[in-house]
C-alpha cells in the first residue's frame, strides 16, 4: 500500500515538474530570440552562440521605456491609493458601522462583481470625450477606480464584518469619534487585508489593456500592458526586438513580484477565493 | 479563506448591549442617541466609493442598455431600433459564431486547467514546504502576474512557423504536422485556447493543491481501509472536499474565457476570418471601427448576461453545502 502511494507521489512530482517547465518555456524561448543578432530569423529555442545583449538597449530606446515606466507609475499612483482608501472606508461603513440600508448599496455593488469591462467601455469612451479627458491618464485612472469598487468593497467589508464590535464600543467610551476610531483602531487591524488589496489593484492596473487602448491613443500615456500592445503594432515584424522589448516591459512586474512573492501569492489566492 | 457572502454578523447592535459597569450604564441614554446619528452619518463612509461606482460603472451600464436600443454611428443622430440589435445578435450567423467561439474557449480556459489541476493536486496532495515548494508556487504563478498581452506575444512566437512548437515537432520527425498554428483555419481557435490554458493552469493547480492540503488525511485512511482504490478515493473523498475550490476555479476561468480580449487581440486579432473572434473583440470592433454602437452595445448586454448565466449556478452549487 505504501508502495502505491510512493509511486503515485512520484508521478505527481513528475507532473508538477513538467508543469513548471511548460510554464517557463515561453519565457526562455523569448529570451533566446531576443539574444539573436538583429535581422536574423530566430528559431524556437536555440542557445545563441553570440548573445546580443545590446538588443535590450535598443529595445529600451525603441519602446521609450523611461516614459512608459513613468506613465504606468503615475496611473498606479492615481488609482491604487484612492481606490484602497475609499474601498476601506466603504467596507468599514458597510461591514462595521452597518449603515441603515447598507445591504442595498452592497447589492448594487455586487452587480458589478462579474461585469466584463467590455460591457461599459463604449459609453465610457463617450463619457470621457464629453469630459474632455480622452487621451489623458485620467481617462484610465477614474474609470478604473470605479470598476474596482465592487471587488474592493466586497473584500474590505469581508474583513470588517468579522471585527468584534466591542472594539469600537471600548474606543467610544474613551471619547474618540468615528474618524479617530477608523484611523487608530480599525486601519491598523485591517493592514493584512489592505496590503492584499493594494497588491491586487496594483497588478490589475499595471496590466490593464482594454481601457488603455480604447481611451488613450498615445502609448506613452498608457499602462505598461497598453504600451506593450502599441509596441507590438510597431515592431511586430522585427521579432528579435519585439521579444527583447516584451521581456523588458515584463521586468518591472517580475521584480515587484519576486520581492513580494509571498504576499502576491497570498493575495492572488485569497483574491480569487473571495472574487 | 471562505467566502464572506454568507458569513453571519459578528456582533449585534451596539445600542442593544447591556452595560457591564456603572459608568457605562450611566452613559447609555447619551450613547444611544449618539449611536443612532452615527449609523446614519455612516453613509459618509460609503459614499465616495458609491459615487465613483455610480459615475464610472452604473451610468455607463445604463447607457450601454440604452445604446443597445438605438441605431447609432457614434456621431450623428440616433434612430430608435427597439429590439432590432438583439435580433441581429441572435440571428446573424457571424455573431453567433463569435459567441460560440467564446464557449469553445471555456474548454481551454476552464475545463482543461481544472481537470489537469485536479489530476496533479490529487497526486501531489501538498507541495513540500521549503524552497522547492516556494519555487514551484512562484513559477506557476508567473502567468497570473504578467500582462495577458505579454502572454499573447510570447505564445504568438512559440506557435509561429519557426517557433518552439514546430521546432519540437521537427525534432521528433513530425515535419508534416508543422504549421502556423495561429494562422490556419482549423487550428487557430484551439491555439488561442492553449494560451488561455497556459495562463490558467498554474492558478487552478495551486488553488486545488491548497484545498487538498486541508483535507483530513484520516478520510483517505478510512477510504483505503474500506478498500477503495485511487479512482474511488478520488470520487469519494477528493472531489467532494474540493467542491468550493473547483467552484472558484471554474468561476474565475469561465469569466476569463467569455470576456477574453487581450490574448485574442494580440495573438490573432480575431483571424483568420472570424475564426478566433470573441465577443469582447467584436464589441470593440463594432463600436470603434464599424461605428455600429447600437449593435456593439446589444452584444455587450448579451455578453454580460451570458457571464451571469454561466457563473451564478456555479455559485449556488458550491455554496449549497457549506
Amino acid at each position: 500500500m505504501n508502495l502505491t502511494t510512493r509511486s503515485e507521489r512520484l508521478t505527481g512530482r513528475i507532473f508538477l515538474i513538467a508543469l513548471v517547465v511548460v510554464t517557463l518555456l515561453p519565457f526562455l524561448s523569448m529570451l533566446s530570440a531576443a539574444l539573436q543578432p538583429r535581422g536574423t530569423v530566430p528559431t524556437g529555442l536555440a542557445w545563441p552562440t553570440d548573445p546580443q545583449w545590446g538588443n535590450f538597449v535598443d529595445a529600451f530606446t525603441a519602446a521609450n521605456m523611461g516614459a512608459l515606466l513613468k506613465s504606468s507609475a503615475l496611473i498606479v499612483a492615481g488609482v491604487v491609493p484612492v481606490g484602497v482608501l475609499i474601498a476601506t472606508m466603504a467596507g468599514f461603513g458597510l461591514g462595521h458601522l452597518r449603515v441603515p440600508g447598507g445591504h442595498l448599496a452592497f447589492g448594487l455593488l455586487l452587480l458589478g462583481l462579474t461585469l466584463p469591462f467590455e460591457a461599459v467601455v463604449t459609453p465610457l469612451y463617450y463619457q470621457m470625450r464629453d469630459l474632455g479627458l480622452l487621451n489623458t491618464r485620467w481617462a484610465i485612472v477614474l474609470p478604473l477606480i470605479g470598476l474596482y469598487m465592487p471587488f474592493a468593497v466586497f473584500w474590505m467589508r469581508a474583513h470588517f464584518i468579522n471585527v468584534p464590535r466591542e472594539l469600537s464600543e471600548a474606543a467610544r467610551v474613551d471619547g474618540s469619534n468615528t474618524w479617530q476610531l477608523f484611523w487608530r483602531v480599525h486601519v491598523p487591524l485591517a493592514r493584512p487585508a489592505i496590503a492584499s488589496l493594494t497588491i491586487l489593484l496594483f497588478l490589475w492596473t499595471w496590466n490593464q489593456f482594454l481601457l488603455a487602448i480604447v481611451l488613450v491613443d498615445d502609448a506613452t500615456k498608457r499602462t505598461m500592458a497598453g504600451a506593450l500592445g502599441a509596441f507590438q503594432g510597431q515592431w511586430g515584424t522585427d521579432l528579435v526586438l519585439l521579444c527583447a522589448g516584451s521581456l523588458l516591459i515584463l521586468t518591472p512586474t517580475l521584480i515587484v513580484f519576486l520581492i513580494f512573492q509571498r504576499q502576491f501569492i497570498k493575495a492572488l489566492l485569497q483574491g480569487s477565493v473571495k472574487g | 479563506m471562505t467566502s464572506a457572502l454568507g458569513s453571519a454578523p459578528a456582533g449585534s447592535d451596539t445600542t442593544s448591549r447591556p452595560g457591564r459597569g456603572d459608568p457605562r450604564s450611566a452613559a447609555r441614554p447619551h450613547r444611544k442617541r449618539w449611536g443612532r446619528t452615527v449609523r446614519w452619518t455612516g453613509w459618509v463612509w460609503v459614499l465616495p466609493a458609491l459615487i465613483m461606482y455610480g459615475i464610472f460603472v452604473l451610468r455607463p451600464l445604463v447607457l450601454t442598455v440604452q445604446y443597445s436600443l438605438y441605431h447609432w454611428n457614434g456621431i450623428g443622430a440616433a434612430r430608435w431600433a427597439g429590439l432590432d440589435n438583439y435580433l441581429t445578435v441572435f440571428t446573424d450567423r457571424d455573431l453567433l459564431k463569435i459567441i460560440s467561439n467564446a464557449f469553445i474557449l471555456i474548454i481551454f480556459f476552464s475545463f482543461i486547467p481544472v481537470l489537469l489541476g485536479l489530476l496533479v493536486a490529487s497526486l501531489v496532495r501538498r507541495i513540500t514546504t521549503g524552497p522547492a515548494g516556494t519555487m514551484v508556487r512562484t513559477v506557476l504563478f508567473l502567468p497570473q502576474v504578467i500582462p495577458l498581452v505579454a502572454a499573447g506575444i510570447a505564445w504568438s512566437w512559440v506557435l509561429s512557423t519557426n517557433g518552439l512548437v514546430n521546432q519540437a515537432l521537427r525534432a521528433v520527425g513530425l515535419d508534416g504536422v508543422t504549421r502556423a498554428w495561429l494562422g490556419e483555419f482549423d487550428t487557430a481557435l484551439p491555439a488561442v485556447g492553449v494560451i488561455g490554458t497556459w495562463v490558467m493552469l498554474g492558478l487552478c493547480t495551486i488553488l486545488l493543491i491548497t484545498g487538498m492540503s486541508k483535507i483530513d488525511p484520516s478520510l483517505y485512511e478510512a477510504a483505503r481501509i474500506d478498500g477503495a482504490g485511487p479512482v474511488r478515493e478520488f470520487f469519494a473523498v477528493t472531489l467532494p472536499s474540493l467542491r468550493q475550490e473547483i467552484g472558484i476555479c471554474l468561476t474565475v476561468t469561465i469569466i476569463a474565457a467569455l470576456a477574453s480580449f487581450d490574448i485574442v487581440y494580440i495573438s490573432t486579432s480575431g483571424g483568420p476570418g472570424i475564426q478566433t473572434t470573441v465577443p469582447g473583440l467584436e464589441i470593440y470592433r463594432l463600436a470603434f471601427s464599424q461605428r455600429q454602437v447600437g449593435l456593439a452595445s446589444a452584444l455587450a448586454v448579451v455578453l454580460m448576461a451570458l457571464v451571469l448565466v454561466c457563473v451564478l449556478p456555479i455559485q449556488r452549487l458550491t455554496r449549497g453545502e457549506k
